[in-house]
């Protein structure tokens, strides 16, 4: 980075230091964090459209589709959301790569479970074998994007559909007097009043959903915790910049960066609560 | 069906290190995936039920602590509340797991009058401890918060007949503030144990090492997809467990529930309903 960083090994002191913190393997630890905050910003409205499509489907007429919503709602309940983040990438993974395999080598006829093995023609590999490194990147991120989706979605799910319990009947009920048809009820009634009962649960999402990311970590994408273990841990005189095992380090940095942003996220929350109650009829309302 | 009893006595406590010393390799059976991952499943219950006992008690303190009018005492309340909270668990574990390996490599010998017990900081950095530990701070602050937001919400009627009937210092705790405490938190609190649960598969994904291969339930499961390439048949046999486990619990903390609000009159008792709408986390 700096002219005078040529040789490290005769450096000292904070020399040394604006040296190693500057060095590529950290600059992509830098670029990990964003990564963190692209995952969050497309999460949380992926994992919204997941929750609302969940919701809806458990209010549905059709049988069929309620008892689907009300599952993908009630699965989340039961289960470590962990497992889901282990097995939706790998089970996305072999379900594009046997759906291509299908179309693309209808000529192979060998099956493509064989004992431990999955195998699929060469052809139909997501992503192929010949593509460059950062496709395989923007692939498995894309992977860990569905599963936060799909996890998350069903979190969601679950305060919009008691967000919609919670819209007063009465209102409903006028609609239908004024001789709305259901779906302009839904639209029109329903989901403008909804958002002030979704606000807490939607901002508590909001925290564990940061607190989610670095699990990321398991997914095998190179994020914040593998550059913190990878750039922490002891580096013998072979390296450029020796040093101890420094990792509590880097995973105290961690932990304030964590600290900072739910820090922040409740104090921005803490105020649009604030906003959206003035001159509701409620408790917190009266009191502005 | 024999073959899956052998399974049974080969692998049923594996995961604690009795029985067979090699892990299946070759030709896994469902029998062999449903035995080990089910003795995995002895950790994060050992993990849990410890850390939630010693939990509870120390969520107590922290919630009376933060609720203190003095600044020594509420000031370190809600830093640790807010630091636990605050940061991701996953974080937490690695975080402490690498502050235990620096530590000096002493040994202390403790008298317990029939035995000499010598507590070595090496144990720290195994799971069975330090995980331990992490997830016992984990869980007091967020009970302690569930319960400061009990403690600030008791009637302060309960207080008043409290002190009327000239109860004072740590009867009226005791007899007045503690229960009517645990009655408005046990729904969030049962929330947290379930939780708490769940979140003891992370353990063994952070710094913490699965010594010989005794790791949790998820630790097999993820094993077993490793070597057969097949997600579909682990992970769900891991759901069905925990789905189990979170049947257990909800009925257990429901018992309790119908304790705490005994005295009530029936039409004002809360029925422990999970609030799927309020996550807590």
């Amino acid at each position: 980075m700096f002219s005078y960083c040529t040789d490290p090994k005769t450096l000292e002191g904070l020399m040394w230091l604006s040296c190693y913190v500057t060095t590529a393997k950290h600059m992509s630890f830098y670029f990990s964090f964003f990564v963190v905050m692209g995952l969050l910003s497309l999460a949380a409205p992926l994992a919204m459209a997941f929750g609302f499509a969940g919701a809806t489907a458990a209010r549905s007429s059709l049988k069929i589709v309620r008892a689907f919503g009300k599952g993908y709602l009630a699965m989340i309940r039961g289960i470590p959301d962990i497992v889901f983040f282990l097995f939706i990438p790998i089970a996305l993974d072999q379900a594009f790569e046997y759906l291509r395999h299908k179309v693309l080598c209808s000529d192979v006829t060998e099956a493509v479970r064989q004992g431990n093995d999955f195998v699929v023609c060469a052809a139909a590999k997501l992503p192929l074998n010949t593509a460059s490194e950062w496709v395989h990147d923007i692939y498995g991120f894309s992977l860990a994007l569905l599963a936060f989706g799909f996890v998350f979605g069903a979190f969601a799910g679950n305060v919009l559909s008691g967000a919609m319990a919670a819209v007063p009947k009465a209102q409903i009920e006028t609609g239908e007097a004024y001789g709305f048809s259901s779906s302009q009820i839904f639209r029109r009634i329903l989901i403008p009043q909804m958002w002030i009962y979704a606000l807490p649960g939607l901002s508590n999402l909001w925290m564990i959903l940061i607190k989610a990311t670095p699990l990321l970590f398991l997914l095998g994408i190179e994020d914040i915790v593998y550059w913190a273990k990878e750039l922490g841990g002891i580096k013998t005189g072979v390296y450029e910049y020796p040093h101890p095992d420094w990792r509590a380090w880097y995973f105290g940095v961690l932990m304030i960066f964590y600290l900072s942003l739910t820090y922040l996220s409740q104090s921005v929350l803490d105020k649009l609560s604030t906003r959206l109650s003035k001159g509701q009829a409620t408790m917190a309302g009266k009191a502005v | 069906m024999s073959s899956c009893f052998q399974t049974f006595s080969d692998y049923g406590l594996r995961s604690i290190g009795y029985g067979e010393r090699l892990l299946p390799k070759a030709d896994i059976t469902l029998c062999e995936q449903f035995v080990l991952i089910g003795s995995g499943m002895i950790w994060n219950i050992y993990f849990a039920i410890l850390a939630l006992l010693f939990g509870f008690f120390f969520a107590t303190v922290l919630a009376l602590g933060k609720n203190s009018k003095l600044f020594l005492l509420n000031a370190p309340c809600r830093a640790f509340i807010f630091i636990f909270r605050g940061s991701p668990l996953f974080i937490q574990f690695f975080f402490a797991y690498d502050l235990f390996v620096l530590l000096p490599r002493l040994g202390v010998d403790i008298d317990l009058g029939f035995l000499v017990v010598t507590v070595e900081t090496r144990w720290l950095t195994k799971a069975w401890l330090g995980a331990l530990i992490v997830l016992f701070f984990n869980t007091s602050a967020y009970a302690g918060e569930i319960f400061y937001g009990a403690l600030r919400a008791v009637p302060s009627q309960d207080l008043e007949s409290a002190d009327a009937f000239g109860f004072t210092g740590i009867k009226k705790f005791r007899r007045i503030i503690w229960p009517t405490m645990l009655r408005l938190a046990w729904p969030s609190y049962t929330n947290e144990a379930i939780f708490m649960f769940h979140a003891t598969t992370l353990v063994f994904f952070t710094g913490f090492p699965a010594w010989q291969q005794k790791g949790d339930a998820i630790y097999y499961a993820s094993y077993f997809a490793d070597k057969t390439f097949n997600p579909f048949v682990p992970y769900p046999i891991v759901g069905f467990y925990f789905i189990l486990l979170t049947l257990i619990i909800i009925s257990l903390f429901g018992l309790i529930n119908r304790q705490l609000n005994k005295h009530l009159p029936t039409n004002e008792r809360k029925r422990l309903k999970i609030n799927k709408y309020n996550l807590i986390r």
